[in-house]
């Protein structure tokens, strides 16, 4: 009789990793922080009650009340709508930014601990550079070569924290490329690629997840730090970033000004980690039970 | 005598170090015939992997000639080695560290098929996979166990079976059973001799144990420092060592019989460093028998009977 379905049935790998995750309480609370997180960028005309570029320069600095749950800033724009607009560019902010960096510092650190030699030495010296160069100048003279704006602050951004993702990939490589699976693999005639791909990339995932949710939070701080200097978002768009730094300047009179940016930001950051955490362990059979 | 499959000819592995040249495989020359089992012994360190290695090009040798069939492997490109490769495999001695914790048996095993992309059909891949896991005594439920839940033999099996997929003619077996318990080693050395005579394999069979060699081996190489310092059959060599070297290992040997007495012959000494080695035989330092010429002449590897060949300047049996 012909068979039509193969008798090796794979346990399915996003199951399996769903049903690990699923059952770390903590990770499933940062998914669901990050889910509302999501749904307000999604939805902000639907949730903020005010216009949020609004000015009402009869109630400036507000002490939250009904009317403004979180109060209201210098110019009387409601904060907590301007908080659920700013979720937006944050939130796409932290996610393009690290998207990026991880790309180029995964591919980078994977021919350079992969190759060793000279294109390690060449690779390695270049990140030295960008490591050298503090990283706001590096995102300043970056956006200041391609001109300001949002998308380019996120290019910056991701660009100077590549070293991190490379040193991390080249590390991790230049242990597993001495393994014996590694040696196996080369034995049946398996590519570089192939090996690189199937066996080195996913043993690297743990220290992977863990820089990356790490940076979504610093990347969301950058890019206030970037509009602070006039660099990235332009005022009046609502961003955290940029809040938190005009806040800056009421912080002994109205210190709900900062105090609500900041725990916006430090909400998306801890949502971040907790998924990160979680997935790493999701990720490794090893963990299974 | 059959033919050699595989004939190593003055094979040489040097590193380079911060202190010297590190003579790993120095001038090392062997012939396994077709379908036999050729051991080789040797404490830590003495290049007996590395050698291993050099043989199936995991490691590209310095000098010398590896012939397979007639082929030297050293002068194959890139094409022509990965064809190869589809004739010669290995199995490492940590099951441990030999499968990736992040893939299932079925996909450790299932490996070498993809590569050389032996099978178009998806299912004749399984097939396959499954036919091997029962060669190799593994339960088909074990399929999607992961290397992490299965105990070292299973592990082991299905290093065996990943060696097996590509149906080669030549096996390098780096200390296969070392990491295992005694029991299972006695299971994976059966299940090796098995697959030998089904499948008409040739071993190269690198070990320290001289116990487990003796029961695998038609013949035995004992390696020191680089070199091979005796060959010959594994019945002439347990009955007439000839070596200082191999006289003092097999004396180490324990021996299941309190009536014997035992003669221990006792090596003094470090093994002496293999960074750019001295002149004279390597072994003299530690020698009991060792004479002003050992020090300074390099003894050549003779034959002294029969298919007994030895590197030693004297006759001290």
């Amino acid at each position: 009789m012909e068979r039509t379905t193969g008798r090796y049935k794979k346990r399915s790998q996003a199951q399996e990793v769903w049903r690990r995750f699923r059952r770390n309480k903590r990770a499933v609370a940062g998914l669901i922080m990050l889910i509302v997180l999501l749904l307000c960028a999604a939805f902000a005309g639907l949730i903020a009650p005010f216009d949020p570029n609004k000015q009402d320069l009869v109630n400036r600095c507000a002490v939250p009340s009904m009317e403004h749950w979180f109060g209201t800033d210098e110019l009387g724009r409601d904060i907590f709508s301007r908080i659920i607009y700013g979720a937006r560019i944050s939130v796409s902010v932290g996610l393009i930014a690290v998207s990026i960096s991880l790309a180029g510092g995964v591919s980078l650190g994977a021919v350079a601990g992969y190759y060793g030699g000279a294109s390690d030495n060449l690779i390695m010296r270049f990140m030295d550079i960008l490591l050298a160069i503090p990283s706001i100048l590096l995102n300043i003279a970056i956006v200041s070569a391609l001109g300001t704006g949002l998308q380019n602050v996120m290019i910056a951004i991701g660009i100077s924290s590549i070293p991190g993702y490379c040193r991390i990939v080249r590390a991790s490589i230049l242990s597993l490329k001495e393994q014996e699976f590694v040696e196996a693999s080369r034995s049946a005639g398996a590519s570089d690629f192939f090996i690189i791909t199937r066996h080195i990339l996913p043993n690297c995932i743990a220290p992977l997840t863990v820089q990356a949710t790490l940076r979504i939070g610093s990347a969301i701080l950058s890019c206030a730090s970037m509009s602070f200097i006039g660099l990235g978002i332009v005022p009046p768009t609502a961003e955290w970033g940029s809040m938190l730094s005009t806040g800056r300047d009421f912080i002994r009179n109205a210190p709900h000004l900062c105090t609500f940016p900041g725990a916006a930001i430090m909400y998306a950051i801890f949502a971040m980690n907790l998924i990160g955490d979680g997935l790493r362990d999701a990720l490794d059979p090893k963990l299974k039970d | 005598m059959a033919e050699a499959l595989l004939s190593v000819r003055h094979a040489k592995k040097y590193f380079q170090t911060k202190n010297g040249l590190l003579h790993a495989v120095d001038d090392v020359s062997l012939d396994i015939q077709k379908g036999t089992t050729l051991g080789l012994v040797g404490e830590s360190g003495c290049g007996k992997s590395t050698f291993g290695r050099v043989v199936l090009r995991l490691l590209e040798a310095t000098g010398g000639e590896i012939l397979f069939d007639g082929v030297d492997i050293r002068k194959l490109n890139k094409k022509e080695l990965r064809k190869m490769r589809n004739r010669l495999q290995i199995v490492f001695q940590d099951p441990y560290a030999s499968l990736d914790g992040r893939k299932s048996v079925f996909e450790s095993i299932a490996e070498p098929l993809i590569v050389q992309k032996v099978f178009a059909d998806r299912l004749a891949l399984e097939d396959r996979v499954y036919e091997l896991m029962e060669t190799v005594g593994l339960a088909e439920r074990l399929a999607n166990a992961y290397p992490h839940e299965l105990d070292g033999g299973r592990r082991q099996r299905v290093g065996i079976a990943r060696a097996l997929a590509l149906n080669p003619e030549f096996l390098v077996l780096d200390e296969p059973v070392s990491a295992l318990d005694v029991s299972i080693q006695a299971q994976i050395l059966n299940l090796l001799q098995e697959l030998q005579r089904k499948m008409g394999l040739t071993y190269l069979f690198i070990s320290h144990d001289l116990s487990v060699v003796k029961h695998i081996s038609d013949r035995i190489a004992v390696m020191y420092l680089g070199k091979i310092v005796e060959l010959a059959d594994y019945r002439e060599i347990f009955k007439r060592p000839f070596h200082p070297y191999t006289q003092a290992l097999l004396s180490a040997v324990p021996l299941p019989d309190i009536e014997t007495e035992k003669n221990r012959i006792l090596l003094e000494g470090d093994v002496p460093s293999p960074i750019d080695p001295k002149p004279g035989c390597r072994f003299a330092g530690r020698c009991r028998f060792c004479t002003e010429a050992c020090r300074s002449e390099e003894p050549v590897f003779r034959e002294i009977s029969k298919g007994h060949f030895c590197r030693c300047l004297l006759d001290c049996r």
